[in-house]
């Protein structure tokens, strides 16, 4: 363990990461936010769950430097009473888990037919090749919008929001994964004239062992640059089906469901229920592409372009 | 150029294919067509009878067949909430979306080309740096909270343009249009430019990057050891060529704005395509919301169609392999 | 009125963030009409810089610092951004190495010469194409009306640079500099664009650049030749003297390692090392590393060019009675082989 983590200080990853305020600052940004939230439970003053905490009289109270707040809700309330800064500290955790999530899970899709396309070529790889093509002709939005709609009334309302968390990650998850095949394709079809990828089946390794031990490991810096950017995307898409009312309900609000929520009093002045949830988006969701930004600069792997 | 479009024709009806195959599965799983013809009052005898007489107890290949026919016959279901062909309801909407999506891409391109080109031209200037760095915070605006900040501040604190709808339309020909009235462009004004602030900083950012990878070729050098003008060099000879790259973007991106209008129409609760289709969610009106799928899903095919052909125009390369 | 160009201590910088970095140091020839000139050097050396230069044409953040680049009695390195681009392409042509990049792929043959000579003459569109058209069949190009509607990809690399060298005559400039001009193209048609190219300069009475690393071309096409070397001229002459009784060792490595220079069987000869970057040159000769014969005064004092032997032949050595020696010694074999 002490032996990677000395080799990873001499790498020029961390070489260049050590150079790069914006890199520093963004990383330790995005740390802060994600220890935050999973540590809502202990870091925020209420529980937004607990509905016995909630005092409906507490609603729509401004931030605690206004004139009308209340110093024990600093960030001031939404309209059902609750704590504003916990509510947005649970509502981060929620959508970090989405975000996170449906990222492994389109990653692990897209690999696996990448691998699968490139390895074997032919009449398979046309086959999932043509899939993607037709997927990557409708805009992923679309897909996950109308994938949640259709959920939404397959289960009707009430399952759909118990199951929301799940049903998001699917959803999110199937919008994105052709990103990754096409990516892990273009890898593998480089990685497979390679002379050790021969060596490899002259000796008799199996097809499963030589994609998985062997030509796998070489895809990972594409994945890993792509990632990052897609755990934005997959944030910002569930903040936007959240906001749409097909997300996560007002009772486990997400950041998305929480602008939704804010934004029908926006009218009546009460812009703050709005404003602090989209800024924590706006930040995270920066703080993470700028992160990707500087990741793809340093490892600078071939990507699919598109 | 035939065979290039034979091909791809041949690929737009394959996507169409699909997109129908999936639209007439969400409505064999979810929908319920006898609702949406009777309402929920009925007996279950007279409903199994039309049951019977619509053909809903065939096999899905049947039914699915008869579901791409209909379909090309324009006859994409009936509306349960509208009580009206799904297709009327949405023809009627799209004018809406139509002109809110043509002013954004309007506002898209006016914009984004003087300012990349200048960005690209300038790297250094004040303006270009600053332009950079709020296209980079840009990226990870979301485009309901842009859309919320600005109707906050120009409707809600300012009173300078109206917050929602489309405000006075004038009816040509069926069509219900914005463009002839003051008030319907002061209502178009905030939903345009909050749907162009999601693919301004995209678009600036592209062009810039593609515009400084042409300077830096040698034919740019060689127009330059011609003696020629400053505007030839730039307009005419980087420009020709920085477009090719950004005319495919610019497709795909539009197709990417009808996606967009659905978040932005719900929030200017503009009468659109978008926003019919949230209500058609809330309300569960299968019918409407397959329709909407096949309909955008024509209009994809539709751009995708139009910028390869449009690509060809451009590109002399295209154009002379396929004549060939 | 003096010479057609005359080049003054030109020194060129280039500034960048750690500090300037100096790519052409001193740099001084002069070009009559029909006269040709062959800038000889590895790539690195800074001859194509010095072509750009001339034409005041240097990629950012390079810039001319000192010296003069006389040209017709117009001092080109002070005039303005509007009067410079008033000589580029018109008075002064450039010929770029390779025709495939430097024609613009989006625009048809004809616009790319119509543009040129309209951006210089106060012609109508249609006698531009007629000027076009002359000058296509001056590079013999056939049915050149059919050519102007073209785009360069339907074009061969041979065709194209034709009409590269078409272009460049069309506003019947004095001086072409032509940066590699065969280099890119097939070995057999080389031959015969470089032909085409001094045909041009002595019918249309021209001054001729010729940029090449490659000194079997130049010696045969030019009458004089500069060798460069770390951005500095280092040996320069008429090209027989140069040829035949080369005085500074690199110019007689260059020669040595000419194919043709040895016996059939033989390996070719090659200067040892490399051309060192511009960021590290060393103190001294900057060629004294590679150099055989160097000696302690090579490592601290940088030689200045000066007369070697005959008239005009002009070498940087501390060790040039060193060099007479040894080229009277291998003098021989190059004669026998003509």
């Amino acid at each position: 363990m002490s032996d990677r983590w000395s080799r990873f200080r001499k790498s020029y990853l961390f070489y260049s990461f050590k150079r790069d305020p914006i890199a520093i600052a963004c990383f330790s940004i995005f740390i802060f936010l994600v220890v935050i939230s999973f540590a809502a439970p202990i870091v925020a003053p209420y529980n937004p769950y607990d509905t016995t905490t909630i005092d409906i009289m507490d609603s729509e109270l401004p931030p605690a430097w206004m004139e009308e707040g209340n110093e024990n809700f600093w960030l001031g309330t939404d309209i059902q009473g609750r704590d504003l800064y916990s509510t947005m500290l649970y509502g981060l955790r929620t959508s970090v888990i989405i975000g996170i999530f449906a990222v492994i899970f389109q990653a692990f899709v897209g690999i696996v037919v990448g691998l699968i396309s490139g390895y074997f070529g032919g009449r398979i790889d046309a086959f999932l090749m043509r899939i993607t093509d037709i997927q990557f002709s409708i805009p992923y939005l679309i897909v996950a919008i109308i994938a949640s709609a259709v959920f939404k009334i397959a289960f009707g309302a009430n399952r759909f929001e118990e199951l929301a968390i799940p049903l998001l990650v699917i959803i999110i998850g199937m919008s994105e994964w052709p990103k990754y095949a096409r990516t892990v394709r273009a890898s593998v079809l480089g990685e497979k004239s390679k002379e050790y990828v021969e060596a490899a089946r002259v000796i008799g390794l199996n097809n499963r062992l030589i994609m998985f031990r062997h030509i796998l490991p070489n895809t990972l810096t594409p994945v890993l640059v792509i990632s990052t950017i897609q755990v934005a995307q997959a944030v910002m898409s569930e903040a936007a089906l959240s906001f749409l009312g097909l997300g996560m309900p007002v009772t486990k609000p997400s950041l998305g469901s929480l602008i939704n929520l804010g934004f029908e009093y926006v009218f009546s002045g009460s812009w703050w229920i709005t404003l602090f949830p989209g800024l924590l988006l706006v930040t995270f969701v920066l703080v993470i592409l700028l992160l990707g930004d500087w990741l793809r600069d340093v490892l600078n792997p071939k990507l699919y372009k598109g | 150029m035939f065979a290039f479009t034979i091909r791809r024709i041949i690929q737009a009806i394959l996507v169409m294919l699909v997109i129908s195959f999936i639209g007439f599965a969400v409505q064999y799983s979810i929908g319920d067509p006898v609702r949406d013809m009777v309402g929920i009052r009925v007996s279950a005898a007279e409903r199994e009878a039309l049951r019977e007489k619509l053909g809903l107890n065939d096999s899905f290949w049947i039914q699915y067949s008869r579901f791409v026919r209909n379909a090309t016959r324009g006859d994409l279901g009936t509306s349960y909430f509208y009580s009206k062909p799904a297709l009327q309801v949405i023809l009627q909407k799209a004018p809406a979306t139509l002109e809110l999506v043509f002013v954004t891409a309007m506002i898209i391109v006016l914009v984004s080309l003087p300012v990349g080109i200048y960005t690209a031209i300038n790297p250094k200037k004040l303006f270009s740096k600053i332009t950079m760095g709020i296209s980079t915070v840009g990226v990870s605006f979301p485009v309901f909270l842009t859309a919320i900040g600005l109707i906050y501040l120009f409707a809600v604190e300012l009173h300078w343009l109206p917050s929602y709808g489309r405000g006075a339309t004038v009816n040509i020909g069926g069509w219900e249009t914005g463009f002839l009235t003051k008030d319907g462009l002061l209502h178009l004004i905030l939903p345009s430019i909050a749907l162009s602030s999601i693919m301004l900083p995209l678009f600036i950012r592209l062009i810039r990057a593609e515009m400084m990878e042409v300077l830096e070729t040698e034919y740019i050098k060689y127009a330059w050891a011609k003696g020629l003008s400053r505007r030839r060099v730039w307009l005419l000879h980087a420009f020709k060529n920085t477009l090719l790259p950004v005319v495919t973007v610019f497709g795909v991106e539009i197709g990417i704005l009808f996606a967009f209008t659905i978040l932005t129409e719900t929030v200017f609760q503009w009468q659109g395509m978008g926003f019919m289709f949230y209500e058609a969610v809330e309300r569960s009106d299968t019918a409407l919301l397959v329709a909407y799928l096949v309909v955008i899903g024509v209009i994809f095919v539709l751009i995708n169609t139009l910028v390869d052909i449009l690509y060809g125009l451009i590109n002399p390369m295209v154009r002379i392999a396929g004549t060939k | 009125m003096g010479h057609l160009l005359e080049v003054k201590d030109l020194k060129v910088t280039f500034a960048l963030r750690f500090g300037d970095l100096t790519a052409i140091d001193g740099v001084s020839f002069t070009l009559d009409r029909k006269e040709k000139l062959g800038l000889v050097g590895e790539s690195g050396a800074g001859k194509s810089v010095t072509g750009f230069s001339i034409i005041n044409l240097i990629s950012k953040p390079g810039f001319i610092s000192e010296g003069k680049v006389i040209f017709e009695g117009l001092e080109l390195q002070s005039l303005s951004d509007k009067d410079i681009r008033s000589i580029r392409g018109n008075r002064i042509s450039m010929i770029f190495q390779d025709p495939m990049m430097t024609l613009n792929p989006v625009l048809t043959i004809g616009t790319q010469m119509i543009e040129t000579v309209m951006a210089h003459k106060k012609v109508s569109k249609k006698e531009a194409a007629e000027i076009a058209l002359e000058k296509l069949n001056k590079v013999y190009i056939p049915s050149p009306e059919k050519r102007l509607q073209q785009y360069p990809h339907e074009c061969s690399g041979g065709m194209r640079q034709r009409i590269v060298i078409a272009i460049a005559l069309l506003t019947d400039p004095s001086l072409i500099i032509a940066d590699e001009p065969t280099t890119a193209l097939d070995v057999t048609i080389q031959a015969g664009i470089m032909d085409l190219l001094i045909e041009l300069c002595n019918t249309e009475n021209m001054g001729l650049i010729l940029i090449t690393h490659d000194l079997a071309v130049v010696s045969q096409v030019t009458e004089k030749i500069a060798v460069m070397y770390a951005g500095k001229i280092i040996e320069t002459g008429p090209t027989d003297l140069i040829v035949k009784k080369p005085r500074h060792p690199y110019t007689k490595g260059l020669i040595k390692s000419l194919p043709g220079a040895q016996q059939p069987g033989e390996t070719l000869n090659q200067i040892p090392g490399m051309m060192p970057t511009l960021t590290d040159i060393p103190k001294g000769c900057a060629f004294h590393p590679r150099c055989e014969i160097h000696e302690s005064v090579c490592t601290t004092k940088i030689p200045i060019l000066q007369e070697a032997g005959q008239k005009d032949h002009l070498a940087a050595c501390h060790l040039l009675h060193k060099t007479l020696e040894e080229t009277n010694g291998a003098q021989s074999t190059p004669e026998q082989d003509n």
